[in-house]
């Protein structure tokens, strides 16, 4: 909520030249009105060998709350939930404050100077200091985006809290900015960054505003070697409006009762960007170069770049050098499921639905039913799906439900088929025999495809550090024989009988990255007669 | 005529002639619950006859009916609509268990056949009274009556023909007695007799023993018979040993258990209701060709044996077991005992359904993984008042359902042989000596709630559902809470097994006017009062995190009670003595040894306290806070309290800087910025404070503490609902007492009389030295057990006043400034108290169906209703 922007004497004229390029006497105290509070101008120092403006943009919290539940947001965002009172935005300067500088220095952003235009265009030499700065990604990341435009950087992690070293830096930084820049630049610079710094959650400006930031960046976003970056982060703040809108505001609340956050429970699967845009970071669109999780995504996606254990890059396969492991996994299954003459498919933990949308492809599944406890995975999967769109003849072989595997579910009963394909390992242990019952037990399909990571492979992921499983969500990964030790006990148990093939290429010391096992049931009408005597 | 099922129609009055009509008056017997059918020619007197021996309620005629449709009870025209309301007014009484006599001709079959039809759809005897007069008589009465005069003869005639012609097949049609009285006089002398149905035994009040499956298991059986205290198949108190069927098959000697259990039903100490076994090998008895499976070859062969010894054995059993009921209403309607269970429309009742209901249950034709049929769970379904109890369906543990019992405990396939003493509702059973009989199907379904009847089915859970709760009726759960709950439960919550509980969640006092704080003790107390509760307890509020513990004496209690152990895929399961969760059910640590090591210290302190054999259990139900806060909110602090500090912290010292620097240039006025940043600064600071108190530094276990403040739940007892508070702490303190770990943390207490003024004070100061230090503040609870308003209305069970520090962490770090305040006093209280009391209820209602070891699904339902209601739109500062 607070910066300040220095200047010293040069031979164009006095530090005080600062007040004409600001549009703000040095000498008055002014106050703005915007959105979220008061933003104020003073100068702590204003002679010709220095000058310095401040900034303090006095953040009314209540208003930053009516303000959330607010246009932009649909009136089911209206949650106290969202609206927090224990908010940083009164003490960082974060997008609020790109809010404010837009507000308060106007012109002086245009680089519009009617008394010494000579001066708005040329540099000069600045000083900058934002004390508390939300800069998602660290110092590091603040350092990589404002050097190339021509600052002397100083960014300082400021700690969380000093009685507890323990816990670390928190996500501000202390920021000092030294060049020789043209003022206006200076301000679009910090414009356009500290949003792009500051972390999404809590912001809440309408798209139309975005677009103006955009416009912000021209003639040095271009060419800016943290470009893709910048934009992403722009786009993803729109999705993030968006995703808030559509925030579960029931999981939001169970999250609230456990002094958890939301990111910890619907983490199902990663935050969807418009169709498309994606690729762009390996957060969804992986499948050409990382091993996909069916559910991605526990916690916060890495930056670009670094390595992301949750996704390790698929090694090379001298046989099939460019068949990404998902795509080899959803062909192992629906190899498994034309060789069963499945017509009846249930895909148990859907996910978002890239199994759905192959199975649709071909005529001889007339029924395919999509099935995930994640109510998001299951919006995610008709977006997918396009499902919206869908003739009716499609979509009358498809159904999409919320179902859970800790239940047994009437509505499962009766099918020739189902896939549990990168399922099991979601589970916490005490809870698969719940899963084993529901599905073999009570749903019976005829046949039954099951897929899981090999642990034993792990080693030849050469981004997954040493013990790591592969995704953060993995309550656990078996070795090929604790596999097929629970496959057989659980094929015993039930009448199925279980044959094993590898998916990926199938490495003679540690096997194939993924582990698939078929179950057919091996009496599906076993004695239906003297129904009434048995007792 | 000594069976009711058997053959039919109750035949010995139907051959009766009219030659007899000099002898006694004729009784007719006719059953309560029956559908009578007076069978006639017009004039043939059947009103009068109905009018003599019936009430005028109990009798519809058609002539009543065609006038109440046409305002003509001659106007033949409308007879198929007056025909029309008697069939529904009939069918509202016979669904409603009254018996009714149709008063129209019905001497024609189609006519008849209806009727019969009717009887059969509510399970009721139809009967038939025939009045057979002469052509002549009719005629003759029928011209005495001015709106009958012009009747034509041959509308007789006719009626007499088919008369004549329908005598011999009536019991082919389906009555089930039949009484046909011929020629006036013995029409006039005849003599309505009610008589109760074979099953109805509503004026046996007992005392009742009523005993299982027994299957063959002739040791068992007398070892059970002497543990109830019999001697030889007689109680020395006059009980009386109710069997509900399957006596024979599967087991070592059936010839053994019939002998016994015939003896005693030919004594009269004991009743016997039919099972599908006995149904089965009663045909084979018969001589009717029969599969000798299920167990059948077994019984078969030893009678071979048996015949050998006592030959006439044979013929007795035939005839007992072709005298076997399908089921008895006992003890004033309060008890029903059937082989296989029953809806409460099938009891009291008589049809072919009911006894195929109550010999086999009911069956929704799919069959299981082990080829057996699906049953359909009635008792799910049951609300009926009288108790039901089974047998049929081998269970591990015998558990009340909705007022139903299943006693079969699989004694045969090595579990155990259970009786029920009633009206006591005690459980004696004794274990098999063996396994007799290798069962189909496992006994115990491997997922959870297979031990005690079924695994969790999705119906329980997910959708708009309604949950019955014993104080607060039937409250809702809407279906996106419910969906929300269902992604959390399945994905982060524990084994549902060891999920007993989910605290509710608790209302704020009243919001305070009081200069300075939003909440203030003052409110509680008051609301209290006006409640018209005296009493009340202050516990100091910890500001951990809520958790729940479920401490089980040791591993076998846990397996025992909860099933858990062994588990069998990853070998989850082993080592397991409980659970310690979170509010939304989540475990608290990761790693389950540390969830052990905090249990194994439980345990030790309340073996040390003695609490196993005070509250005579092997497991405990704990409610409590587990601290620091910042063990458990590591998250939330991280990004959001400590962050708000850290900003705070770096931001104003420079801002201040700026601000006094220019104050100190003199030019433009700062002054009042500057005083209003200093004081944000301040209060950024309490803030700050305000969360560190909460936070310390932890490893392992070190530093780790637990303060209990109730004893939910132990074995067969509610004590959160039973206990009052001051019970409860002394519990609670005996277990801090004994806790040599260091774990165990004692809650500060202080009784308040609401009605004393200087006890109200001494409440609030004590509030005010707790909070002052930056305590979190306290919660005010009703002393007594359950406390209920004057209108019979629940009390919240407890009203939080958080301190005036602590609530900077709630409504952020300047909450207290006036301007704010005046804005948060305005506040909505009335949804969260709503919220308060049902989750309560429903919490209540989970324990109660854990003390009575219902099955987890009846558990279940209610903790995950509480976890649904959680996800319901409230103040979440609240």
């Amino acid at each position: 909520m607070f910066l300040t922007i220095s200047t010293t004497r040069t031979a164009a004229g006095p530090a005080t030249d600062l007040g004409f390029l600001l549009h703000k006497h040095p000498d008055k105290a002014q106050v703005f009105a915007t959105s979220y509070g008061d933003a104020h101008v003073f100068y702590p120092e204003a002679g010709a060998e220095r000058c310095t403006a401040a900034l303090l943009l006095e953040v009314d919290p209540p208003a930053l709350a009516r303000r959330g539940r607010g246009k932009g947001r649909s009136g089911a965002a209206a949650d106290a939930a969202l609206a927090q009172y224990v908010n940083d935005r009164p003490y960082a300067a974060s997008s609020l404050m790109a809010v404010a500088l837009r507000t308060v220095f106007a012109s002086a952003l245009r680089g519009e100077c009617r008394t010494l235009p000579e001066r708005a265009a040329a540099p000069l030499p600045l000083r900058i200091e934002v004390p508390a700065l939300p800069a998602r990604g660290g110092a590091a990341l603040v350092v990589r985006l404002f050097e190339p435009l021509g600052w002397r950087v100083t960014a300082e992690p400021v700690p969380l809290d000093a009685g507890f070293p323990e816990w670390g830096d928190s996500r501000y930084v202390r920021l000092e900015l030294e060049g020789e820049l043209r003022l206006s630049d200076a301000l679009r610079h910090l414009y356009v960054l500290l949003p792009v710094l500051d972390d999404a959650k809590h912001y809440w400006v309408s798209a139309d505003e975005v677009d103006k930031l955009l416009r912000f960046g021209e003639g040095w976003l271009a060419g800016h070697p943290e470009q893709q970056l910048i934009t992403r982060r722009y786009l993803a703040r729109r999705w993030a409006l968006t995703r808030e809108a559509n925030e579960r505001l029931e999981l939001v609340r169970l999250a609230d009762a456990d002094d958890s956050q939301v990111e910890d429970l619907d983490n199902a699967v990663e935050q969807d960007g418009p169709e498309g845009a994606e690729a762009t970071e390996g957060a969804e669109g992986a499948e050409g170069t990382q091993e996909p999780d069916r559910t991605t995504g526990a916690g916060t996606p890495g930056e670009p770049g670094g390595a992301d254990p949750a996704d390790p890059a698929d090694p090379a396969d001298p046989v099939e050098p460019h068949v990404p492991l998902a795509v080899r996994r959803r062909e192992a299954i629906l190899a498994a499921l034309r060789a069963a003459g499945a017509a009846r498919v249930l895909d148990l933990g859907c996910g978002q639905g890239q199994l759905l949308a192959a199975l649709l492809k071909e005529p001889r599944f007339t029924e395919v039913v999509g099935v995930d406890v994640s109510v998001r995975a299951l919006e995610m999967a008709a977006r997918r799906l396009r499902l919206d769109r869908m003739g009716e003849r499609q979509s009358a072989r498809l159904k999409l439900f919320q179902g859970s595997l800790a239940y047994t579910d009437k509505r499962l009963k009766g099918y020739d088929a189902a896939v549990l394909s990168e399922v099991v390992e979601h589970l916490d242990p005490p809870r698969l025999p719940a899963l084993a019952y529901a599905v073999f037990g009570a749903a019976r399909p005829r046949t039954v495809v099951v897929t899981t990571p090999n642990v034993e492979y792990n080693v030849r992921w050469e981004t997954l550090p040493a013990g790591h499983v592969r995704h953060a969500d993995h309550r656990f990964e078996w070795t090929r024989g604790e596999f097929r030790d629970w496959a057989r006990a659980v094929a015993d148990r039930y009448g199925y009988a279980v044959e094993f093939a590898p998916v990926g290429p199938d490495d003679p010391e540690v096997g194939p990255p993924t582990q698939l096992a078929l179950f057919t049931t091996t009496d599906p009408q076993l004695a239906t007669k003297e129904k009434e005597e048995a007792a | 005529m000594s069976t009711e099922p058997t053959t039919g129609a109750s035949t010995g009055t139907a051959t009766a002639t009219a030659a007899d009509t000099a002898a006694a008056p004729r009784t007719l017997a006719v059953t309560d619950m029956a559908l009578v059918v007076l069978i006639g020619a017009t004039g043939s007197g059947k009103s009068t006859f109905a009018a003599r021996h019936f009430t005028p309620t109990e009798v519809i005629s058609s002539d009543f009916c065609r006038g109440l449709v046409s305002d003509d009870e001659n106007d033949h025209s409308a007879t198929n609509d007056a025909f029309d309301v008697l069939h529904y007014i009939a069918g509202k009484r016979l669904a409603a268990g009254r018996r009714t006599v149709v008063d129209a001709t019905s001497v024609q079959q189609e006519s008849r056949r209806r009727l019969v039809n009717l009887a059969r759809e509510h399970d009721v005897l139809p009967i038939a009274i025939v009045l057979d007069v002469p052509e002549r008589v009719c005629a003759e009465r029928n011209a005495a009556r001015p709106d009958r005069a012009a009747l034509p003869r041959h509308v007789i005639q006719r009626h007499q023909r088919e008369l004549r012609r329908s005598l011999r097949g009536l019991e082919r049609e389906g009555f089930r007695k039949v009484h046909i009285l011929r020629g006036t006089a013995e029409i006039e002398a005849a003599v309505v007799v009610p008589e109760r149905t074979y099953n109805d035994k509503r004026d046996l009040t007992g005392p009742f023993d009523i005993i299982g499956d027994v299957h063959g298991c002739a040791a068992e059986l007398e070892a059970l018979l002497a543990e109830l205290g019999y001697v030889d198949g007689r109680h020395p108190e006059g009980r009386t040993a109710v069997f509900v069927g399957d006596l024979v098959d599967r087991g070592p000697d059936s010839p053994g258990v019939l002998r016994r259990v015939m003896g005693m039903v030919e004594a009269g100490t004991a009743l016997c209701v039919s099972g599908n076994h006995e149904n089965k090998f009663g045909r084979h008895l018969k001589g009717r060709r029969v599969q000798l499976s299920h167990g059948l070859a077994e019984t078969v062969e030893q009678f071979a044996a048996e015949d050998a010894r006592d030959p006439a054995f044979r013929g007795r059993v035939a005839a007992f077991i072709e005298g076997l009921v399908s089921h008895y209403v006992l003890d004033g309607g309060r008890l029903v005992v059937c082989h296989a269970g029953l809806p409460e429309k099938y009891h009291g009742r008589t049809s072919g359904r009911v006894r195929s209901h109550a010999l086999y249950g009911d069956t929704t034709g799919e069959t299981d993984e082990f080829g057996l049929p699906v049953r359909y769970p009635w008792a799910e379904d049951y609300r009926g008042k009288a108790a039901v109890v089974y047998g049929h369906t081998p269970v591990p543990v015998a558990s009340w359902v909705n007022n139903t019992l299943c006693l079969d405990t699989g004694a045969v396939f090595g579990g155990k042989l259970t009786a029920l003493r009633w009206p006591e509702r005690e459980i004696v059973d004794v274990p098999a000596e063996r396994v007799w009989y290798e069962p189909v199907r496992p006994l115990v379904a491997q997922a959870p709630g297979g031990r005690e009847g079924r695994p969790l089915d999705l119906d329980d859970v997910a959708g708009r559902r309604i949950v019955e709760t014993s104080r607060m009726g039937r409250l809702a759960v809407r279906e996106q809470n419910a969906a929300a709950a269902l992604e959390v439960m399945s994905r982060f919550a524990i084994d549902p097994r060891l999920l007993c509980y989910l605290p509710p969640t608790m209302a704020p006092c009243a919001t305070s006017t009081e200069e300075g704080y939003l909440e203030h003790p003052a409110e509680a107390f008051a609301a209290y009062r006006s409640a018209g509760v005296d009493l009340v307890v202050c516990e100091e509020k910890h500001m951990g995190s809520r958790a729940v513990a479920l401490v089980c004496r040791d591993e076998e209690a846990a397996s025992r009670r909860f099933g858990v152990s062994g588990g069998v895929s990853g070998g989850a399961g082993a080592g397991v003595t409980g659970a310690l969760h979170t509010r939304t059910g989540r475990p608290f640590f990761d790693d389950p040894a540390v969830t052990e090591q905090v249990l194994a210290r439980l345990r030790a302190a309340a073996t040390a306290a003695g609490l196993w054999e005070r509250l005579d259990t092997d497991w405990l139900l704990l409610d409590g806070e587990l601290l620091p806060w910042s063990l458990k909110a590591a998250g939330l602090l991280r990004t959001q309290y400590a962050a708000v500090g850290a900003a705070a912290g770096a931001a104003f010292p420079p801002a201040l800087a700026a601000l006094e620097a220019a104050a100190a240039r003199g030019k433009g006025d700062v002054g009042a910025l500057l005083a209003r940043q200093r004081e944000r600064a301040a209060d950024a600071r309490a803030f700050t404070d305000a969360y560190r108190r909460y936070c310390w530094t932890t490893d392992g276990l070190d530093g780790v503490r637990f303060a209990p403040f109730q004893v939910l739940a132990v074995r067969g007892r509610n004590l959160a609902a039973e206990l009052g508070q001051d019970q409860q702490l002394a519990l609670v303190d005996a277990m801090v007492g004994a806790d040599t770990s260091g774990l165990l943390r004692t809650t500060g207490r202080l009784v308040v009389d609401t009605a004393d003024e200087a006890s109200v004070a001494a409440g609030t100061t004590w509030w005010l030295e707790l909070t002052a230090g930056g305590g979190e503040g306290m919660v005010v609870k009703p002393l007594a057990a359950q406390p209920r308003e004057a209108g019979g209305g629940l009390v919240q069970p407890g009203l939080k006043c958080r301190g005036r520090e602590y609530l900077r962490i709630i409504y952020g770090p300047e909450y207290t400034r006036p301007e704010h305040l005046a804005r948060l006093r305005q506040r909505a209280l009335s949804h969260k108290r709503s919220l308060a009391l049902r989750e309560y209820a429903l919490g209540l209602e989970a324990l109660d169906r854990v003390a009575a070891e219902e099955p987890l699904w009846r558990v279940h339902e209610a903790v995950f209703a509480v976890l649904a209601l959680e996800s319901e739109p409230v103040d979440p500062r609240l």
